[in-house]
């Protein structure tokens, strides 16, 4: 019942521990990677869940994820809430991007081995009559710096989202990258 | 396709205890998700911390971003010896517990540093997320959840779940 209760405002719990699944998984190997693909997600789910590390051979940080689904490349915007370690900040991106930018992760000017983090929550992502709401929870931590986000969008589509593409703003993922995608049944 | 999000423990606290302890964490999962109902001691400001591996020095640090009902804030802790996972910024309240979730990500992966994402709530009082940092390379074996001041009461729980991959 606690894990039911929880699960209900909280990004990160599966609802039923017997109805959330593994789909696949992609770990980045020593050469390093451009984007990671989920193609020819199954319908069986009700929600989808990814969970991530990443980080960047770039020096920026915090450096973003660029999020696409379907192959789609225009409409994509959000609206975030974010600490900075000393402030809070309100943003958002109109819906006209190429993607949808998720600030999180690290580059080569963070400290050796730290990652940055996200659980994002697509609800209804095979639902052919609504657009498809995505919530995340994402940051890092350097000791020091650090950005903590908590992102709402959505992608303005009513087809089923069968496949997503995840790159970075610029460069390449490093070694020990990894992203999970997970299924989550309804009853 | 097997069921990934299995139950690796429960605490529910018979009595007063200074903290809950995971121990003997099998590397066998992805991630780790723990999640808490922790009572405080009435009249008694604290926040919740965890430690991992029994690790008391000074290498967590976290940023954390939270609203007290009137104001928004972020902060940060800088060389730690633990992380926040939510705070109580007014005093326990009886029977009113604090609903915490911790991902510990990745927590097994011996190349990275771990990086933990929480959300901690005091119903009464505020509302927090954090991401944390523990600086280290080893595999997380045991998880601690405390108060930073006083004991977690009677009737607080931590259940430990892992995550597997396909």
């Amino acid at each position: 019942m606690l894990n039911t209760i929880l699960g209900s405002f909280s990004t990160g719990v599966a609802p039923s521990t017997s109805s959330y699944e593994s789909i696949a998984t992609v770990t980045v190997g020593s050469g390093g990677a451009t984007d990671v693909t989920f193609s020819s997600i199954s319908s069986d789910y009700t929600h989808l869940q990814l969970r991530a590390i990443a980080r960047t051979d770039q020096a920026v940080i915090p450096a973003e994820l660029a999020i696409t689904f379907n192959g789609v490349t225009s409409g994509y915007g959000r609206h975030t809430l974010f600490g900075t370690g000393t402030s809070v900040v309100a943003d958002a991106r109109s819906y006209s991007d190429p993607a949808y930018y998720l600030q999180m992760i690290t580059g080569a000017s963070a400290g050796s081995n730290t990652f940055g983090t996200v659980i994002m929550d697509i609800l209804d992502y095979k639902n052919t009559n609504k657009f498809k709401t995505i919530r995340s929870l994402a940051g890092y931590d350097n000791n020091g710096s650090g950005y903590i986000f908590l992102n709402s969008t959505y992608f303005g589509s009513t087809n089923a989202i069968s496949s997503m593409t995840i790159a970075t703003q610029s460069g390449n993922f490093v070694q020990y990258t990894q992203f999970a995608l997970y299924g989550i049944k309804g009853a | 396709m097997a069921s990934t999000y299995e139950k690796i423990a429960t605490t529910t606290l018979g009595s007063a205890a200074a903290d809950v302890t995971f121990s003997s964490i099998s590397g066998a999962y992805t991630d780790l998700v723990l999640i808490c109902s922790i009572l405080g001691t009435s009249g008694v400001t604290s926040n919740v911390v965890t430690r991992v591996n029994g690790d008391t020095g000074s290498n967590y640090s976290s940023t954390y971003l939270y609203g007290t009902g009137s104001t928004a804030a972020s902060g940060r802790q800088t060389n730690s010896t633990h992380i926040f996972i939510a705070q109580l910024n007014g005093y326990a309240v009886t029977n009113q517990p604090m609903p915490i979730i911790v991902n510990f990500q990745n927590y097994s992966n011996t190349n990275t540093y771990k990086t933990i994402l929480s959300r901690g709530n005091s119903a009464g009082t505020d509302v927090m997320t954090d991401v944390g940092l523990w600086r280290s390379t080893s595999a997380i074996n045991s998880i601690t959840v405390k108060f930073d001041v006083g004991n977690l009461q009677s009737g607080s729980t931590a259940t430990l779940y892992g995550i597997l991959k396909a």
